[in-house]
Parts: C-alpha cells; sequence; structure tokens
C-alpha cells in the first residue's frame, strides 16, 4: 500500500471512529448484555460459597454429607441483604418448586439459633437429595445453560440429561411456531399482492406510476403507530369496516376483526408491504423494455412470456422483499400487542412480558437471543443476495 | 388484451385503496365531538385538537418528543455525517465494507431484543429514566438512516470540485466547509429529518429506558390505545399524517427547486 493511500484509510478511519465507538457502546454492548443475562446465573454461587465448596466433592446421589449441611447454614447465617436471599430463594425455586416456603423457615431457624442444626429434623425436605441437588447445580456454577433451553421447551433433568419440558409446562416452542406461522402469513399475503402491484406499477409511466408509487411511500413515512391506531380505529366492532358491511346487509352482527388473528395480519401486511413492493418494483424496472416484445415476437403467448421471462427475473426481486418483510415480521410488537388477542402474542411480546412483567431477565435474554439469531441469519442472507445482485448485473 | 387492462385497472385502484384508505378514513374522526370513534360523527368540533395540547399527559408528552427528537435529531446528524463522510469511497477496504455494515444494523435488530438488552445496560450506568438514556437510545436506531442519506448524497459528488479546490491551495478543512458540506446538504437534511421522524416514532426502546418523566407522545399514544382508546387519538394522528404530507412536499420542493438551480 503506498503512501497517500494510507493516509487515506488513516482518515477514512478517524471519520468513522466516533460512530462506530457510540454504537459499539450504545448497541453492541446492550446486545452483548442480554445475552449474558440469557447465561450468567451468580447468584447461588455469590450467596453460598461455602456450601459450592462443599458439594463439589458430592457425587449428587449419596444422602447429604454433614459438611454440606453445615456449610449450608453458615451460608445462610451470612446472607445480610434479603433483597438478595429473595433473588436466592427465587433462582431455587425456579429450579425446584418447595423452595419458596423451606427457604425462609431454614433461613429463619439457622439466625435463631447458634451451632449446629440438623436440617433434616427441622424441614423432612431436607432428606430428599432432589433438594440438594438444585443447590449443587445453582451454587456449583455461574454459568447456566437453563434459560437457553426452557426458551426451546427442554431442561436437565436430575441426572444431568437434556430432555424436553412437559407438555403442559411451557409454551415457548408453540410461541415460536405461532410467530413463524404469522410472519409467513403476512410475507404471503404481501407477495400475492405486492408482486403484482409492483408489476403494475413498472407497467405503467407517467402520473400513473408516481401515483402507484406515491401509494406505497406515503404509507412508508407515515408513523408506524399512527397506521395501527388507524386499523384499531377502522377494526373495532362499531368500526368504519364493520358498519359498512352492516348496513350494505352483508352481515347483521359485527365480524370480530379487532383482538383476533386476521386483523394482526390485515393491519401487519398494510404495514410491511412498502418493503415487499420496493425491492420488486427497482427490480422490474431494471429489466430492458423490450423482453416481453421480443418474446411475443418469437411467437411466445403473453402467458408463457411471463412465465419464462418476466417471473424468472422479478423472482429475485421477490426473494429480498419476502426476506426483508419475514424478518421485519418476526420481531413484530406494537402491532400485535395493539391489534392482537392473548392467542396472537408473537415472541417479542414474551420477551417484553418477561423483561418488563416478570422481571426474569434469564429468560428474556434467552428468548432474545433467539429471535436476534434468527433475524441475524435472514438478513445475512438478504446481504449475500443483494450484494451478487451488484456484482452480476 | 382488454381483460389485462381491466383486471390491472382493478387491482392496482384496489390496493392503492387498501394503502392509502385507513389513513384517509381516520382523518374526520379527529374532528368528532363524540367519545366515541365512530362513524357516522354526530357532530363536528375541535375539543380533541383543544385536548391534546392543553391536557396536562398530552401537552407534557408532546414537550417531551419534541425534546427528544431534536436532541436525537443533532447527535445522529453529526454522528452519522462524520461518519458516512469516512465511508464515501466507492471501493471500500474490507475493514470498511464491515464497518457500513455495523453502521445499518440497528435497523435490523429486532426493537425488542435492543430494548431489553438497554434496558439492563443503561441500569448500571444510571442512563434509564434519563432524557440522556432516551436520546442514546433514539439515536443508536436512527442514526442508519442519516449514515444512508448522506452517503447517497456524498457518492453523487464530483470529486473534481473537491480536487480542484484543493489545487488552489485550500487547506483540506476549508475545502470540507466550502465545497463538500454545502454540496452534501440536501443528503444532511433529508437524513437529519429521518431521524426526527423516527425518534418522534420510536416506542419500543422508549418502554424498556424511558421512565414516567421521559414519556413521549408515541409513548402516550401507544398506551392511549392499549388502555382507553379516546379520539384523542385520532387528532394525533391526524398532527401526524398531515405532518407527514407537509414534510413530503416540503423535501420534494427542496429537491426540485435545486435541480433547477443546476440547471440554470
Amino acid at each position: 500500500m503506498n503512501a497517500p493511500r494510507l493516509s487515506k484509510q488513516v482518515i477514512s478511519l478517524a471519520l468513522v471512529a466516533p460512530l462506530l465507538l457510540f454504537l459499539i457502546v450504545f448497541f453492541a454492548l446492550p446486545l452483548v448484555t442480554m445475552m449474558k443475562s440469557a447465561v450468567s446465573d451468580p447468584v447461588a454461587a455469590r450467596t453460598l460459597p461455602a456450601t459450592a465448596r462443599s458439594v463439589s466433592s458430592w457425587n449428587r446421589t449419596s444422602p447429604p454429607t454433614v459438611e454440606m449441611q453445615a456449610a449450608f447454614v453458615a451460608d445462610l447465617r451470612q446472607i445480610s441483604d434479603d433483597q438478595l436471599f429473595g433473588d436466592l430463594v427465587r433462582r431455587l425455586n425456579s429450579a425446584k418448586s418447595g423452595f419458596r416456603t423451606l427457604m425462609p423457615k431454614t433461613r429463619k431457624a439457622a439466625l435463631d439459633t447458634a451451632g449446629s442444626i440438623d436440617l433434616v429434623a427441622l424441614d423432612k425436605r431436607w432428606g430428599d437429595i432432589s433438594y440438594w441437588q438444585a443447590v449443587s447445580v445453582a451454587a456449583s456454577s455461574k454459568i447456566t445453560d437453563r434459560n437457553l433451553l426452557a426458551a426451546v421447551d427442554l431442561q436437565r433433568d436430575a441426572s444431568g440429561a437434556i430432555a424436553s419440558v412437559p407438555a403442559d409446562a411451557s409454551a415457548n416452542k408453540a410461541i415460536m411456531l405461532r410467530t413463524f406461522v404469522m410472519a409467513l402469513t403476512v410475507t404471503g399475503a404481501c407477495v400475492l399482492i405486492g408482486f403484482p402491484f409492483a408489476m403494475i406499477a413498472a407497467s405503467v409511466d407517467g402520473w400513473k406510476r408516481q401515483l402507484l408509487l406515491g401509494a406505497v411511500l406515503l404509507p412508508l413515512w407515515t408513523s408506524l403507530l399512527v397506521r395501527t391506531a388507524a386499523w384499531f380505529i377502522l377494526l373495532q366492532d362499531r368500526g368504519l369496516i364493520n358498519s359498512v358491511l352492516m348496513q350494505s346487509g352483508v352481515t347483521s352482527s359485527p365480524i370480530p376483526l379487532i383482538f383476533n388473528r386476521a386483523g394482526v395480519i390485515i393491519a401487519m401486511t398494510h404495514v410491511l408491504l412498502p418493503f415487499m413492493v420496493l425491492p420488486i418494483f427497482s427490480v422490474l424496472i431494471g429489466i430492458p423494455k423490450n423482453l416481453m416484445p421480443a418474446a411475443a415476437s418469437l411467437g411466445a403467448h403473453p402467458v408463457r412470456a411471463f412465465l419464462n421471462v418476466l417471473l424468472p427475473l422479478g423472482l429475485r426481486g421477490v426473494v429480498s422483499g419476502s426476506l426483508l418483510v419475514f424478518m421485519s415480521a418476526l420481531g413484530y410488537y406494537i402491532t400485535p400487542a395493539l391489534i392482537g388477542g392473548a392467542k396472537d402474542q408473537m415472541i417479542s411480546s414474551v420477551i417484553a412480558y418477561y423483561a418488563t412483567g416478570a422481571a426474569n431477565w434469564g429468560m428474556a435474554g434467552a428468548l432474545g437471543l433467539v429471535l436476534l439469531a434468527a433475524t441475524m441469519i435472514l438478513y445475512a442472507i438478504y446481504l449475500r443476495l443483494s450484494s451478487e445482485r451488484e456484482t452480476s448485473p | 388484451m382488454s381483460v389485462l387492462r381491466f383486471s390491472k385497472l382493478i387491482f392496482g385502484s384496489a390496493t392503492v385503496f387498501f394503502l392509502i384508505a385507513p389513513l384517509i378514513a381516520i382523518l374526520p374522526l379527529a374532528f368528532t365531538d363524540s367519545v366515541f370513534l365512530n362513524y357516522p360523527i354526530p357532530a363536528y368540533s375541535t375539543r380533541w385538537f383543544v385536548e391534546l395540547f392543553t391536557a396536562g399527559v398530552w401537552q407534557r408528552s408532546i414537550i417531551n418528543s419534541l425534546i427528544i427528537g431534536c436532541g436525537t435529531t443533532v447527535l445522529a446528524t453529526f454522528l452519522g455525517t462524520v461518519g458516512a463522510l469516512g465511508l464515501r469511497d466507492k471501493q471500500l477496504s474490507l475493514v470498511l465494507t464491515t464497518i457500513k455494515t455495523v453502521f445499518l444494523l440497528p435497523m435490523v435488530v429486532p426493537a425488542v431484543v435492543l430494548g431489553v438488552g438497554m434496558q439492563l445496560m443503561f441500569a448500571r450506568y444510571a442512563l434509564t429514566n434519563t432524557y440522556l438514556g432516551v436520546i442514546i437510545a433514539h439515536t443508536v436506531v436512527a442514526v442508519p438512516f442519516v449514515v444512508v442519506n448522506v452517503l447517497a448524497v456524498l457518492q453523487g459528488i464530483d470529486r473534481r470540485l473537491e480536487q480542484a479546490a484543493a489545487s488552489l491551495g485550500a487547506a483540506p478543512v476549508t475545502v470540507l466547509k466550502q465545497v463538500t458540506l454545502p454540496l452534501a446538504l440536501p443528503g444532511i437534511v433529508s437524513g437529519a429529518v429521518f431521524a426526527f421522524a423516527t425518534s418522534l416514532d420510536e416506542v419500543v426502546l422508549t418502554l424498556f429506558v424511558a421512565g414516567p418523566n421521559q414519556r413521549t407522545l408515541a409513548r402516550q399514544m401507544f398506551s392511549t390505545i392499549r388502555e382507553n382508546i379516546s379520539p384523542a387519538i385520532a387528532a394525533a394522528a391526524f398532527v401526524f399524517i398531515v405532518g407527514t404530507v407537509l414534510i413530503a412536499i416540503v423535501v420534494n420542493f427542496s429537491r426540485g427547486t435545486k435541480r433547477a438551480k443546476e440547471v440554470r
């Protein structure tokens, strides 16, 4: 590399540095924090250090030793912060229910009496080794895979092997499937409307094309919240759509359109349609105008010319548009949250619930990681496709 | 052939209707006198606009949106313009190509995922429930729009203009100030408009990062739709839609006059 080019490179790097630094700190770091919260599990290891040492030599199948019990009682006496104790109880209870009552009882006994305590005599649950297994697993490591496993409805059984959770215990797989199906439905609807529409827009010119493109751009520029609000108002039981349907005699009672799947699909299709139309349009506009007449002059029927010439060329735009729409639809939050019912919530709503409602950062992080990974894979495919197009015109 | 043309007309009109009608249909509801958002409108009044601009929560949220929107616009326009200047070469090295991809990533990452991460991280540095925290969060998602807009204009600039200025003895800073930035101004302005619009419309990150004191207009609209829908929503939507159309006209007009000047 010669000197002027090198100095140019240095100047470029100096110019991008402020934004790069800003995005590393306020964009990448939050994502890393979220991923860490999915696997981090420090509370038991921090609050039960003596127990962690004494269980390290335990084989997890024999009855709990006296040293383990003594270490556990000593650790409990050390915990002065009630909130920290609450975190510990919540952590243990999530592994095995029963700790919620067992722990405060044991702590009270540990604080009230000096010297050693017979835990099994205090509560016979301490004689059950599954409680000790839970304590041992929680205390011996600061990281955990249980949130990631739980995100896909898996768990570790008593022996540490991975098994699926009982069908009624978790619904994460069902929510992922639902998210996938809804995103796919919206993508399908966008293809069905967007592809013909883009073809029409590419085939006309002058004010007609301006009008058709304007109709796509105006919603794109309008606030997402406003568009969702508009659909909320229109889809109500006494909203405009139902009043028109009822007055024209199509139906006598309002058709339920809001707080159900149909409403969410309609509103999301409206919101995401521009992302389908614009890539297809930009591909179609690049196709030489004389291709179709050329096919016709060679004797191809218009339908055949369409199927063999325009469709394969336009299909690249459809793939780009579909990836964009599907990727955006996967992470959708606002529209399902406002227009959907409880059974139409997608993975983003569940993440938001775990984060703000249940304060279960581990699960929020694990499900967030799943959504982030899915989105990044789709985006990588999209980038790959669009760079291929640039290099091979 | 006429069947094809007819079906094209029908399909095109139906889709335009589907895209535009919802936005038009809610405009008259902003002027309803009733507390319900239904047609037919019993009587017209401007009471919901009065409510929007005088009621405590709405007024406060509009002021918050303006504060946060202006902060975001300044920060995102500065960072995005400087960053775009570093990426303007058409033949980018591998490092810079990667950096360009990174700059656009905030547009792609699902907002809820980013929101969870920001809430966790911002809480550690006491940035949650502060204006600065919300401005930073909004800037992260607004900055790609500035980069894209400024970059598009920069790549259209004839580099010989800058080379000519430099050959006449202008220092690099002078070239930047006197030649490059004035030529890039349309891109910077439209980037700034996009940044402001992004901030104005942002709900999800605001939900995670902002406290009750930083409740923005979009956040207030979100909870109003969720909890107790009122025609104030239609009034707010009216302001948004009319504002969007006005901005679109202004942007188009400024591009038009620029082109006219170039022709002259």
